[in-house]
C-alpha cells in the first residue's frame, strides 16, 4: 500500500527510493531552516528560499522514547536525537533508527533514510529518520 | 517608584485530587491568601494557567463572589504564574492599581503532557515526545560540563530531602541515589524519579503598594519575564527552552539579569533559590543560567552543600518541583510562596537561615522564562 508523508513539504522521495529533505534558506540571515517556513525565523523575513538539505550529518545529541507521546501509534523505544548538518550549520531534530542509546557515539555520521510508521487511525504514513552511516 | 509588597499568600496543595476542580483548589488557595491579607479589596486580579481553559479566574472569584474588577487568564507555560506577578506589579509599580490577586490553578493531564504546541504531524511522528527534549538538553549538558548521572540522582536526594518537610509537597519520602538510578529509564540519561510529575493544585498571591517603603514585609523587588531571542535553538523551528547552545543566550539567563538588575542586587547577594527543576539537569543548568557557579563548576558547587539547606545558598528547599510536582499555573507562585515564607522566618525545619534575599526562576515551552526577587 502507498503510504501518504507525514505532511507536506517535509521531504521529496525520489524513484530509486532515496529522500531528502527540504529546508529554508534566507539570505538576510544567512541562516538555514528546516521544516521550512515562510518567514525565516532568524530575521523574521519573507526571503526564503526552497533548498535540499545535506543528507548525512553528524550525530549531536540522542536518546530512547520508551513510552509512547501523544498521538504515536508507533512501536517503541524508538530513537531520537539531533543530527548537525555541517554544510548548513544547522541542527535537525529527528527520529533515528538506532532505538539503543549505547550504540551511539558523539560525532558518529549518520544518512538520512525514510521510514514508515503506523498512524492511529490505521493507516500508515512516511517520514525521516536518520541512520549510522557505513564507513567509508 | 513605588514599592510593591506581599500581603498575603495562600496554597492548596499540589498532588493528585480526583474530586476537586479547579476552581475548588483556586477557592481554597485564594481565600487563604485573602485572609492572610486582611480580606482587601482589589483592583484587578490575574491568573495563571495553561490548561484551565476559558475563565478560569472567573470562575474562581465568580465561586467566591469577589468579581467586578479586570479578571485575566495569563498563559506564559511553566511561567504563566510569574507572568502574572510581573503584570501586577508592573500595574501597581505604574499607578494602575494599588492592590492585585494573582493566582494559579492547574489540573494537568496524566502521562505524557500532550501540547497544542506541537503540530499533529509531529505527534504521529513521535516527536512530541516532551521528556525527550529534556533527556536531549541533559545529554549536552553532561557532555560539556563533566556531570555523570550520578549528579543528576544527587538532585533528586537533595531535593527530595527537602521535600520531607513541606506539607504542600506531593512527594515526601526521601530517596537515595542508588534507588533513583534503579527507577526506570523514560529517556537516557534520565531515569523516571529524575523528571517531575505533572499534577494539579492552586497558589494565590496578594500584592499591593508598599506603604512606608515595604519595612517589615516581604517586598517584591523585581519580577521579570523574557522569552527566547530570534533564532531556533536546536538549528529549527521548535524553540526550546534550555538547550545549550553557545550562540543564544538563554532566556532564563535574560531573565535573571534584568531581575538582578531591576533589585539592585547580584547572584552572590542572593540567599535562597527556588528554581526550575523540571527534570534534575535542569537544576545544574539553572546554576549556570542564574549566575549562581560559573559554567562548568555545577559538580562542585552541589557536591560542596552549598545548595542544600543549611549549606550557603540552598536551591528548592521546598522541595523542588521534583518532591511537589508541577501545575503549570501555580508552580512559579508556588516558588514565591516558599520564599515568602524562608524570609519570614516561618519555614519549620527546612528555613534557611537568615535568609533576606530569596530568588525564584521558572522556565517553559515558548521558552518563556520569568526571574522574581523577594527581600526583606
Amino acid at each position: 500500500m502507498f503510504a501518504r508523508t507525514i505532511t507536506d513539504g517535509l521531504f521529496e522521495m525520489h524513484d530509486d527510493g532515496s529522500i531528502v529533505l527540504i529546508g529554508g534558506y534566507s539570505p538576510t540571515s544567512g541562516r538555514f531552516h528546516f521544516p521550512r517556513l515562510d518567514s525565516c525565523p532568524y530575521a523574521g523575513t519573507t526571503d526564503v528560499e526552497t533548498v535540499a538539505l545535506s543528507t548525512e550529518g553528524t550525530l549531536w545529541a540522542w536518546t530512547a522514547v520508551t513510552a509512547a507521546p501523544p498521538g504515536y501509534a508507533g512501536t517503541v523505544p524508538f530513537g531520537f536525537g539531533v543530527v548537525e548538518l555541517g554544510d548548513e550549520q544547522l541542527r535537525v531534530i529527528t527520529r533515528l533508527t538506532e532505538p539503543d542509546p549505547s550504540q551511539l557515539t558523539f560525532g558518529q555520521r549518520m544518512r538520512l533514510v525514510a521510514e514508515t510508521l503506523p498512524l492511529e487511525n490505521g493507516e500508515t504514513a512516511t517520514t525521516w529518520a536518520f541512520e549510522t552511516a557505513t564507513q567509508p | 517608584m513605588s514599592g510593591v509588597e506581599i500581603a498575603g499568600v495562600g496554597i492548596h496543595p499540589f498532588g493528585r485530587f480526583d474530586g476537586l476542580t479547579n476552581t475548588d483548589m483556586g477557592v481554597v488557595a485564594v481565600r487563604a491568601a485573602l485572609a492572610e491579607a486582611g480580606d482587601p479589596r482589589f483592583d484587578a486580579a490575574f491568573c495563571g494557567t495553561a490548561y484551565g481553559g476559558v475563565a478560569s479566574g472567573h470562575k474562581v472569584l465568580g465561586a467566591l463572589a469577589r468579581t467586578g474588577m479586570p479578571i485575566v487568564d495569563v498563559e506564559a507555560g511553566c511561567a504563566s504564574g510569574g507572568a502574572a506577578l510581573q503584570l501586577a506589579a508592573g500595574a501597581i509599580r505604574a499607578g494602575q492599581y494599588d492592590c492585585v490577586l494573582v493566582f494559579g490553578v492547574e489540573k494537568m493531564p496524566k502521562g505524557i503532557i500532550r501540547s497544542s504546541f506541537f503540530e499533529p504531524w509531529r505527534e504521529e511522528a513521535g516527536l512530541a515526545a516532551t521528556p525527550a527534549y529534556f533527556a536531549l538538553r541533559a545529554q549536552r549538558l553532561l557532555r560539556e560540563s563533566g556531570l555523570t548521572k550520578e549528579h543528576l540522582a544527587q538532585v533528586v536526594v537533595k531535593n527530595r530531602r527537602h521535600g520531607v518537610h513541606n506539607p504542600n509537597a506531593m512527594f515526601r519520602k526521601e530517596v537515595t541515589a542508588e534507588a533513583v538510578l534503579a527507577s526506570r529509564v523514560v529517556c537516557e540519561p534520565l531515569h523516571l524519579w529524575m523528571l517531575c510529575s505533572p499534577n494539579e493544585g492552586a497558589a494565590a498571591i496578594v500584592v499591593r503598594r508598599a506603604a512606608d517603603g515595604g519595612a517589615g514585609s516581604v517586598t517584591l523587588a523585581s519580577a521579570r519575564l523574557r522569552s527566547h531571542l530570534p533564532g531556533s535553538v536546536l538549528g529549527e523551528a521548535t524553540p526550546l527552552s534550555g538547550i545549550d547552545d553557545t550562540d543564544i543566550v538563554p532566556p532564563s539567563t535574560l531573565a535573571a539579569r534584568d531581575a538582578y538588575e531591576e533589585a539592585g542586587i547580584g547572584p552572590d547577594d542572593v540567599d535562597v533559590v527556588e528554581c526550575q527543576d523540571t527534570d534534575a539537569a535542569r537544576e545544574l543548568l539553572a546554576y549556570q543560567e542564574l549566575g549562581l557557579c560559573a559554567p562548568g563548576e555545577q559538580a562542585k558547587l552541589l557536591a560542596s552543600g552549598t545548595t542544600s539547606v543549611g549549606g550557603a545558598r540552598p536551591v528548592n528547599p521546598s522541595g523542588g518541583l521534583l518532591s511537589k510536582g508541577e501545575p503549570l499555573g501555580a508552580s512559579a507562585l508556588g516558588q514565591v510562596i516558599e520564599l515568602v515564607c524562608q524570609l519570614r522566618g516561618v519555614a519549620g525545619p527546612r528555613q534557611v537561615e537568615g535568609a533576606r534575599v530569596g530568588l525564584a526562576h521558572t522556565v517553559g515551552r515558548g521558552a518563556n522564562a520569568c526571574c522574581v526577587v523577594l527581600t526583606r
